[in-house]
């Protein structure tokens, strides 16, 4: 039993630590919806920074942000929808085919094959960034669209979720998919894939939430409004002087959105599937 | 429907065989039961047949055709697993449908035939669940509904019943016997549970290591074991095993003798048995009985383990043999206690020092019958 003093330091520091991490989203929201800037920079002075009282509540930044002839966002966003979107439903795709051959197949070198997609994992981007230039400017990707998604369906901690799915995944159940007639491929894809909805949850949102907010790459890849996603956008405006703080914050919230969006319509199965692996370990 | 042939069937794990060379016919509308401890192969035989182990030689004919090559679903034959394999997503309806889907059969017919397994194994009402919402014996009817909605020449169960407590395990054993009766079909059954296969089947397939040690009528497995394993296998309790020496073999049986055992005609055809060689007398628990039977011994009482219709009674005999005895439910007796014990030579059995039996020349009528005739 914890005493009462013990319960209260336990309360401040989760007070705490809460505070750190809702008061800068808390700053966005409430600076985006405040079409004073005056206004906007004497509250960062106090506490008035992390709230917007509902009378001082105006869209006004957001029309500007959205009207601003020589920055299309929504151009940027629809970009970023479709770079994320592409990378998702194919790499849910192939890395669950994957992961799927990796669990069911028997063939030599298949453990070796595991280690390496594990091994994948800890390599980290910014390392690979340079070769994989040199590659788009041999094949003339260089400021596309599938010089950003291509690389990138592959995912190696997608395939090694999915490979965790499959190998607890009785396989009485594929067997019984071939008695009744089905191929390999409609086993996967009738019976394996349904069961798997958790864990493509977790994917599409890991994955989104990764090529969302990804950064050094389309900054290396890509040149002009065509083709590049929101978040280079963001910095482009926010580097912008004189920075206009309601018009940052205001895009802010926009890039943000869209990912929340996907969060809460997944966080059901997204909850469910990392409680799953954590308990099968 | 159709029946089944294997040909010197075997299988290997790399160099390891797990299948050695089986030959086996099965008849059309035969209830064949592959029985044998675990990791005798029964499964893999079972798998084997279904086309989900390959098979590594010999030849495997269904209905006369030889389906060696042949994927699951071009074999006509349809599964029902241990774990059910009910798919979780799906409802009752849709896992009984789903081969006929895959099959692209038009909607009418796999209503037809979906409900007229749901009817036939009363299960209309639980159509619209989903297996989560079933219990045991309703997913295991499910398993067997999507089995008969394949309408396949061979119906394969891989120990079907053992996830179903023992109450609810004799109801479907019931139920399939019934089934099996009103389909006609050919079925074979896998279990480790020798209850089932002697209520169940019409062929008995005792495998061990990989090998058939015998196939027959249950009461042909029961009364007249071909070896000791057979012998020690089929039947609860035990078949008691007392190590014996051969005295004196001749037409009319083999004379054997043993510490415990005076000297004993026991009406076996003698083989190759010889005068002094060793051997192992066979006399099952139930025929073990008081001291008024023509052969007598003596044992100390070392357990007693009251039924209530019986008591079993456990005896360590002077010699160094234990033996155990099926006697009446009202006979007192102790641990502790000596106890004179005996049986008719009619009933036993002789192994020779190869384990092979010795060719019993009293066997009942029903031994000699096939399980149909007899039922």
């Amino acid at each position: 039993m914890k005493t009462r003093g013990e319960h209260l330091l336990l309360v401040i520091i989760a007070v705490v630590v809460l505070a750190f991490v809702l008061a800068p989203l808390f700053l966005m929201f409430a600076t985006a919806f405040k079409a004073d800037e005056n206004q906007i920079l004497r509250d960062f002075g106090n506490a008035n920074a992390f709230w917007v009282w509902p009378s001082e509540m105006s869209l006004e930044n957001f029309r500007q942000v959205l009207g601003n002839d020589t920055f299309p966002v929504l151009r940027y966003m629809a970009n970023s929808v479709l770079i994320v979107v592409s990378i998702v439903v194919l790499g849910i795709l192939v890395n669950s085919l994957a992961a799927y051959a990796l669990a069911r197949l028997v063939f030599p070198g298949r453990n070796i094959l595991v280690i390496a997609v594990i091994a994948l994992i800890i390599v980290p981007m910014e390392s690979l960034a340079v070769p994989l230039l040199l590659m788009m400017n041999q094949v003339g990707w260089v400021d596309t669209y599938q010089a950003q998604i291509v690389p990138f369906i592959a995912h190696p901690f997608s395939i090694f979720l999915f490979y965790q799915f499959f190998a607890v995944l009785p396989k009485d159940l594929d067997e019984a998919a071939y008695v009744d007639g089905a191929s390999r491929l409609q086993t996967y894809w009738k019976i394996v894939m349904p069961l798997s909805l958790p864990t493509i949850a977790t994917v599409a949102i890991l994955q989104s939430l990764e090529y969302w907010n990804a950064f050094l790459w389309p900054l290396m890849v890509t040149r002009g409004s065509d083709v590049r996603p929101i978040s280079l956008a963001l910095a482009q405006f926010f580097g912008t002087p004189p920075p206009i703080w309601g018009d940052v914050m205001a895009f802010s919230v926009l890039m943000s959105l869209p990912i929340l969006v996907i969060y809460i319509a997944f966080q059901r199965w997204f909850i469910q599937s990392a409680i799953g692996s954590g308990v099968k370990g | 429907m159709a029946g089944l042939a294997l040909k010197d069937v075997r299988k290997q794990y790399g160099k390891v065989e797990v299948i050695k060379g089986i030959d086996l016919d099965v008849a059309d509308g035969e209830f064949v039961v592959f029985v044998g401890p675990s990791g005798c192969g029964k499964s893999t035989l079972l798998r084997m047949i279904a086309g989900l182990e390959e098979i590594s030689s010999g030849t495997l004919s269904i209905g006369g055709r030889v389906v060696n090559d042949l994927s699951p679903k071009e074999r006509g034959i349809a599964m029902v697993f241990q774990s059910y394999a009910l798919y979780p997503h799906k409802t009752v309806y849709d896992n009984m449908a789903f081969g006929l889907q895959l099959a692209k059969a038009p909607t009418s017919e796999i209503d037809a035939k979906v409900k007229r397994a749901a009817g036939i194994l009363h299960m209309e009402h639980l159509l619209d669940r989903k297996p989560s919402q079933l219990s045991g014996g309703q997913r295991q009817r499910v398993a067997i509904g999507r089995a008969i909605v394949r309408n396949p020449e061979v119906f394969l169960f891989d120990e079907p019943l053992s996830n179903l407590d023992a109450a609810l395990r004799v109801t479907m054993r019931a139920e399939l016997s019934k089934l099996h009766r009103d389909l006609g079909a050919t079925m074979i059954y896998v279990t480790h549970d020798q209850v089932e296969a002697m209520t169940l089947a019409d062929k008995i397939v005792v495998l061990e290591a990989g090998v058939v040690q015998q196939a027959g009528t249950p009461l042909q497995l029961y009364h007249n074991p071909q070896n000791r394993f057979v012998a020690g296998f089929i039947g609860s309790p035990k078949m008691n095993f007392i190590p014996v020496e051969i005295a004196e073999a001749g037409s009319g049986g083999v004379t054997v003798a043993s510490a415990d055992l005076a000297r004993t005609l026991i009406p076996v055809a003698p083989d190759a048995a010889v005068a002094g060689a060793k051997a192992v007398l066979g006399i099952r628990p139930e025929h073990v009985t008081g001291g008024d039977r023509p052969v007598t011994f003596k044992g100390r009482v070392e357990l007693v383990e009251r039924l209530g219709h019986q008591t079993v009674v456990e005896v360590a005999t002077a010699g160094g043999a234990t033996v155990t005895a099926l006697l009446d439910g009202t006979t007192l007796v102790r641990p502790g206690e000596t106890l004179t014990l005996g049986f008719d030579p009619a009933d036993a059995h002789l192994f020779g020092e190869s384990g092979r039996a010795m060719e019993r020349f009293h066997l009942p009528e029903i031994a000699r019958m096939t399980r149909r005739t007899a039922a």
